[in-house]
Formats: structure tokens, C-alpha cells, sequence
């Protein structure tokens, strides 16, 4: 005999969980008490939203399913944001809700919310489980159905006495998920990927306009092979960074409205587009009629819904990215150079580099150039909203794909520090930063108290501005430089750190910047960096809401 | 613009219509009509929806709808050959003295059946397609309609034609 909780632990391990996070509460006693004995690792945060950020940082830096466990009621509430940013940039997580007795269902018992019905939008599937009979099942489906096609989370919500209930189950052999509602394409259609083909071989000027999809579906080498034997330029999005190493010839970086004008220009002046695991999401598209207005456009997504969503598309290809770059690399014979394009695209890049002024002031991009100089491609980089986003985006060099871990979508300020402790649990021989803004920081800053409780050795390094940064920047640009309730006063963030046993150093001089962040990364356990950056830099070049892509005000011109 | 007429084939699952409708009003689509019932397959149910909008629109509908993971198959018959009924049920008030005989002439004219005769109104029902429903309750409404109640539009193919699972 088992009892619900136990098939509930049972299927976590089968489908390869070790690590979950996760908060207690009343209705999910039972499952807390089977955890006691169990081989599966908890890790208890501070509050609910953390955990379910933490379960989608695992689920980037690892490619594997997150898993996090919340009460009902105002537990599962606050997994909310969590798990909706986690639909955004489709982030495989199963998020473990209690519920109360199905007796009480529908009742307002104490701590009784319909998750379900509240989370019904913001998740790929949810269930919530009547009979402990059905629960091995729930959560094979769940998973599969989270991991599999455009991964997203998926919610299991449990009332108390479908885990308490005790029934004699042994999890079938083969136990194969079969849904007739739910079939992914992964391979692409052959005769689509010829035409494709064709239009690459005819075209002038290509470009690559890749996503997250490609990050999804492990497809960079892939993407950098295709991309050198054709000698076609790339571009990424915020969630396509990593996918080609920064300092690859052919990369231009991340377009969009805070991307390189070289990107921005060279989508603005392509005759095709070859998207890959991307939306045409409006921060990228800039006004959608003048994007890419010169291009004939190839697009590639697993989500057929994706295909025509924003943007007319010539050649639509659904299917998984690694599927159809590996059969594109098996069908192209010829090699081709775009010599002239290349050239074009060198002389932008020569015109308009990535630069920012070197006057000695602690400026936010030195912070995280100097970073990226330390780290060399290595470590995984977490960020949270606004100005420091932004930032890390523009001057860390990605060199590996699952290394830059940011909320993309839902723009979920307060993701980054639990984020980063998901992902030491997946990369836990790699250094994490969570790169912050005092703002953020400040939103999930209490899980200081996991990171420490559990010894996880997250950096945090504040790029300190005082202000809510990049709503001041708007504020700055279109609103007349009324600072309306995004002034932050100062925050002793070293003192608070201590109080939680972590270490932290504050920094004002440009000229200590290295040596805090050396200082960092040779420590042990977690560490707090607060620099005290320039207030009011902004984040340049920039596209104005509503302007075409190749509109840019800002940055650096020769 | 013009109306859609969708079929969706569904698992009759608990939740299963508010995941399709929370979809529509979530993406801005409008439903204009809605029936949904049992359906020739065992655990499976129909929706019939009735909605306007642009072929992009419609298209988006479709593709999320597809998303569904209780969602088995969606077909547009707009530009089938099918045939489309509605059921109504309308209460009239009927003096037995002036309208009522009236309304019985107005009903059998359009099929209807009186189905509830009250000491002053009486209770039709209709079957057919929108416009003569709409028809006829346009003439019914100088005597009064005091409830009116419809079921939304259900569509079949004509022929041999089918809408079955085959996703
Ligand atoms: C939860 C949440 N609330 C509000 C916003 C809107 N917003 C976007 S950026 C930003 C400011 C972020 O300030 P900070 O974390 O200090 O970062 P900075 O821009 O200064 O680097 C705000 C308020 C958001 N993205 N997320
Ligand atoms: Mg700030």
C-alpha cells in the first residue's frame, strides 16, 4: 500500500527529479512528511515565487525539467508570477500545488483558491487530480507534456486526501504517454526545407534572426555550422544569446530595441530572414510593417501558432530547430559567400561599435565588461529587469548556449537570485551571478536566507543606480525628466547580506571593480557586490516604442 | 470580417470548456454563437462556435486552439457544404382574446410549435437557421416577448462528409 504522497515522490524520482523547491503548509503535510525519508533533495525558500523561479532556472541552465512544491491558497498564489513567466519564454517546469480535501472542493474552505482556473492561462496544461488512482499517470503526462513540442510549465494541484489516501499501486513498466489532442511535429516538412533551401542559395543578403527556440532544442552548433558554411551573418534575440559565441565573425549580437545598430541595420537591409525559434516579438520588430520590409522571410518554430502570428512569412517550416538545421546542413551542397553583404555589414560594425564613455566613472557596462573579461565565457549568467538586463545583454560575450538566464517575456523583475539558484543546482560546477538592479534585488532579496541557509554560492552584483533605472530612462527620454516615483533611497545591501551571514563588499571606485569581483568568484559560498554605478546612464542605442528598428537614438558613432 | 463557423472536437473532460472560451475572450476573439454537447465518440464532446473576424484572426484561433492538449481536432466548415440550426424557445404574451390566435398563425408559418400554453402567454418553439429565428422573433416582439432562450448554433456536413478525430 502507498500512500498519494508517496506515488507522488515516487514519480518525481522516475522521471529523474533530485532537487525540488518548494514551501510547506497545511494541505501538503502528507507530502512533506514522505519527503522527510526521502532521497529527494528540497530546498526551502523564502517564499513560493522564488521557488518557482528557481525550478525555471534549473529548467534553462539544465535543460531538464524545474520542479517546485507550494501549499494551496496563498501558496500556490504567489508561485503565480513564477509560473507565468515561465510560459512567456516557454520553460519546461511542473509546479506542485496542495489543494484542499476534494470534500471541501468549491466550498471557500480555509486556503482553498482554484489554481487551476487562475493559472489556466499562464500554463501549457494543469490538472488537478481527483483520484490517487490517476496520480502515477498525472504526472508522467505532466511531465512529458511539459518537456515535449514548445516546452512550458505545467501545474499538478493536489488535495489533501489524494495524497493521504493509501491504495496498493505499482508504477506500470511502460508507462507511455499517449495524447491524441497533443502530437508536436519536430521534423520539418521536406519540401518546405528545400524551398528554403532555394530562397538561401538565391538571396543576397540573408540573415539568421534566432531565438530561444534554438537555445530550446540545443541546436547552436547546429546553427554556428550552417551559419559558417554558408558565411551568413547571425542575429539573436535577448533569449538567443549564447546560441552563437559573442566574438564569432558572423555574430551581430542582439537586435531589437536595445540591440546593436549593426543588427538592427542589417535586418532593416536583408533580403531574407531566416528566423529560428523566434516570435517577432515587438520588442524586436520595432513598428512590425517597416520590419524586415526587404526581406522575404523563412520561419522556423515547433508552435505552429507562432508561424503568421505577427508577421507574413514566405516559407513556414514547423518543426524543432535541431531537426531542421541538421536537415538543412544535409541537403546544402553548394557553399556560398555573401561577399558584398559582409562587407556592408563590417563597415556598421565598424561605424557604430558597442562602446560607452571611458572617463574613470563606475559606469554599469564596465562592471559587466569586466566581468565577462574574468569569466571568459564561462560561469551562467542570470539577470533581472530593466537597465542591468539590458546591460548584461549588450557587453557579457556568451559563448556557450544555457549560459545567459534572463526573464525575456514576462520581464519578471525579481527573477534573477532565485533564478540563479536553480541553476547552481544544475550547473553546480559552474559560477553563477545573478546580475542586479537595486530594484529587483530588492523584490525576492529575501532569499538571502535560502542562499545562506543552504550555503548555494550565488554572486549577486548590484549595478546600484538608486533608481528604478529603466523606467527612469523612459521617464528621462519621453516624460520630460519627471522622476515619478522611481527614485530608490539608498540601501545598505553589504549590511544586509551580513545579517543573514553572507559577505558582501561595496564599491564606488571603477578601479576596485576587478578585485571585488575576483574577490566573488573565489569565495565560497554566495557574496553580495554592491556598486554604487552612475545614476542616470542610460541603455544605448535605443529604439523609441512604436519606431521602426533602424530608428535608433544613442550609442556610440565614429 | 464575416462569421466562422468552427467544429471542435474535445475530451469531455472537467474544465475542457473554460479552457476553450477562456482562450477566446483571453485573445480578444469573439464567440458569437456557442453549443456544445456529447458527441458519436465515447468520451469525446463537440463545441460548435460561431465567431467573426479577419482570416488572420480565425487562423490564430485555430492554431490555439489546436494548442489545447484537450483539444482533438478543430475544423473550419465556413466553406463547407453543411447545414446549421438553432433551437429557440420564446414566450409570447398571448391574450386569449386579441393576439393569440395571431401567434399561432405567425408559428405556423415558420413551424413553430406552441409547446406551453399559460392564461396569457404562450411558449414556441423554433428550429431553423439564425435569420428565420431572428425573423421570427422580430414579429413576435410587438405582442411581447417576455423570455427568450436559445441554444446557439450547431453545423453538420452534408453528405458523407465527416468531422472526426484524425490529429
Ligand atoms: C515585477 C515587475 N514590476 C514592475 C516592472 C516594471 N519595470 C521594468 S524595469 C523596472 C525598473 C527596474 O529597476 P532596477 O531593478 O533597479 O533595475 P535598473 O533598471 O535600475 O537596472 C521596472 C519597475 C517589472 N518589469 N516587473
Ligand atoms: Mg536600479
Amino acid at each position: 500500500m502507498k500512500t498519494g504522497a508517496k506515488i507522488l515522490i515516487e514519480g518525481l524520482q522516475r522521471e529523474g527529479v533530485e532537487t525540488i523547491f518548494g514551501y510547506p503548509g497545511g494541505v501538503v503535510l502528507p507530502i512533506y512528511d514522505e519527503l522527510y525519508n526521502s532521497s529527494l533533495r528540497h530546498i526551502l525558500v523564502r517564499h513560493e515565487q522564488a521557488a518557482a523561479h528557481a525550478a525555471d532556472g534549473f529548467a534553462r541552465a539544465s535543460g531538464r525539467v524545474g520542479v517546485c512544491l507550494a501549499t494551496s491558497g496563498p501558496g500556490a498564489c504567489n508561485l503565480v508570477t513564477g509560473i507565468a513567466t515561465a510560459y512567456m519564454d516557454s520553460v519546461p517546469i511542473v509546479a506542485l500545488t496542495g489543494q484542499v480535501p476534494t470534500s471541501l472542493l468549491g466550498n471557500d474552505a480555509f486556503q482553498e483558491s482554484d489554481i487551476t482556473g487562475i493559472t489556466l492561462p499562464v500554463t501549457k496544461h494543469n490538472y488537478l487530480v481527483k483520484r490517487t488512482e490517476d496520480l502515477g499517470h498525472v504526472i508522467r503526462e505532466a511531465f512529458y507534456i511539459s518537456r515535449t513540442g514548445r516546452q512550458g510549465p505545467v501545474l499538478i494541484d493536489l488535495p489533501k486526501d489524494v495524497s493521504t489516501k493509501e491504495i496498493s499501486y505499482e508504477f506500470p513498466e511502460n508507462d507511455e504517454v499517449n495524447l491524441r489532442g497533443y502530437q508536436p511535429t519536430y521534423k520539418g516538412h521536406s519540401r518546405q526545407i528545400d524551398k528554403a533551401i532555394e530562397m538561401i542559395m538565391e538571396a543576397e543578403r540573408p540573415l539568421f534572426y534566432i531565438g530561444g527556440g534554438v537555445i530550446a532544442s540545443n541546436a547552436s552548433e547546429e546553427l554556428v555550422r550552417l551559419a559558417e558554411m554558408l558565411g551568413i551573418p547571425v542575429t539573436t534575440t535577448l533569449m538567443g544569446l549564447g546560441a552563437i559565441p559573442c566574438d564569432h565573425p558572423l555574430n551581430l549580437g542582439m537586435l531589437g530595441m536595445h540591440g546593436t545598430r549593426f543588427a538592427n541595420y542589417a535586418v532593416t537591409e536583408s533580403d531574407l530572414l531566416i528566423s529560428i525559434g523566434v516570435r517577432f516579438d515587438d520588442r524586436v520588430t520595432g513598428k512590425l510593417d517597416t520590419f524586415a520590409s526587404q526581406a522575404r522571410i523563412i520561419h522556423v518554430d515547433i508552435d505552429p501558432a507562432e508561424i503568421g502570428k505577427n508577421k507574413r512569412v514566405d516559407v513556414p517550416i514547423v518543426g524543432d530547430s535541431k531537426s531542421v538545421l541538421q536537415d538543412m546542413l544535409a541537403k546544402i551542397q553548394k557553399k556560398k559567400t555573401y561577399q558584398q553583404w559582409q562587407s556592408r555589414i563590417h563597415s556598421w560594425k565598424e561605424k557604430y561599435p558597442m562602446k560607452y564613455p571611458q572617463d574613470g566613472m563606475l559606469r554599469p557596462q564596465f562592471v559587466i565588461e569586466q566581468l565577462s573579461e574574468l569569466l571568459d565565457g564561462e560561469g551562467v549568467i542570470v539577470s533581472e529587469v530593466g537597465q542591468n538586463q539590458m546591460w548584461t545583454a549588450q557587453y557579457f560575450c556568451f559563448r556557450h548556449p544555457r549560459s545567459w538566464i534572463t526573464s525575456g517575456g514576462l520581464g519578471t523583475m525579481g527573477y534573477g537570485f532565485p533564478a540563479a539558484m536553480g541553476a547552481h543546482f544544475a550547473r553546480p560546477d559552474q559560477v553563477v551571478f545573478d546580475i542586479a538592479g537595486d530594484g529587483s534585488f530588492q523584490m525576492n532579496i529575501q532569499e538571502l536566507g535560502t542562499v545562506s541557509h543552504y550555503q548555494i554560492p550565488v554572486k549577486v552584483a548590484i549595478l546600484n543606480n538608486r533608481f528604478l533605472g529603466m523606467v527612469r530612462q523612459w521617464q528621462e527620454l519621453f516624460y520630460d525628466r519627471r522622476y515619478s516615483y522611481t527614485e530608490l533611497p539608498p540601501v545598505d545591501f553589504v549590511k544586509i547580506a551580513n545579517a543573514y551571514g553572507i559577505d558582501g563588499i561595496r564599491v564606488e571606485d571603477c578601479g576596485d571593480v576587478r578585485s571585488a569581483l575576483k574577490t566573488a568568484i573565489e569565495t565560497d559560498g554566495p557574496f553580495v557586490l554592491d556598486f554604487r554605478v552612475e545614476r542616470e546612464e542610460n541603455v544605448f542605442p535605443m529604439v523609441p516604442a512604436g519606431a521602426a528598428i533602424n530608428e535608433m537614438i544613442g550609442g556610440y558613432t565614429e | 470580417m464575416k462569421p466562422h463557423t468552427l467544429s471542435v472536437l474535445v475530451e469531455n473532460k472537467p474544465g475542457v470548456l473554460s479552457r476553450v472560451t477562456g482562450l477566446f475572450s483571453r485573445r480578444g476573439f469573439n464567440i458569437e454563437s456557442l453549443a456544445v454537447g456529447t458527441c458519436e465518440e465515447s468520451g469525446t464532446s463537440r463545441i460548435t462556435i460561431v465567431c467573426i473576424g479577419d482570416d488572420a484572426q480565425i487562423e490564430q484561433v485555430i492554431k490555439q486552439l489546436n494548442k489545447l492538449i484537450d483539444v482533438i481536432k478543430v475544423s473550419d466548415i465556413t466553406e463547407n457544404d453543411r447545414v446549421e440550426r438553432e433551437l429557440a424557445l420564446i414566450k409570447v404574451n398571448a391574450d386569449p382574446g386579441s393576439s393569440r390566435a395571431e401567434i399561432m398563425q405567425i408559428a405556423s408559418i415558420f413551424r413553430a410549435h406552441i409547446i406551453d400554453v399559460g392564461t396569457k402567454t404562450v411558449v414556441l418553439s423554433v428550429a431553423g437557421d439564425t435569420e428565420k429565428i431572428d425573423a421570427l422573433e422580430k414579429l413576435l416582439r410587438q405582442y411581447g416577448v417576455k423570455e427568450l432562450v436559445r441554444t446557439g448554433r450547431i453545423a453538420i456536413l452534408r453528405g458523407a462528409k465527416t468531422v472526426k478525430s484524425s490529429k
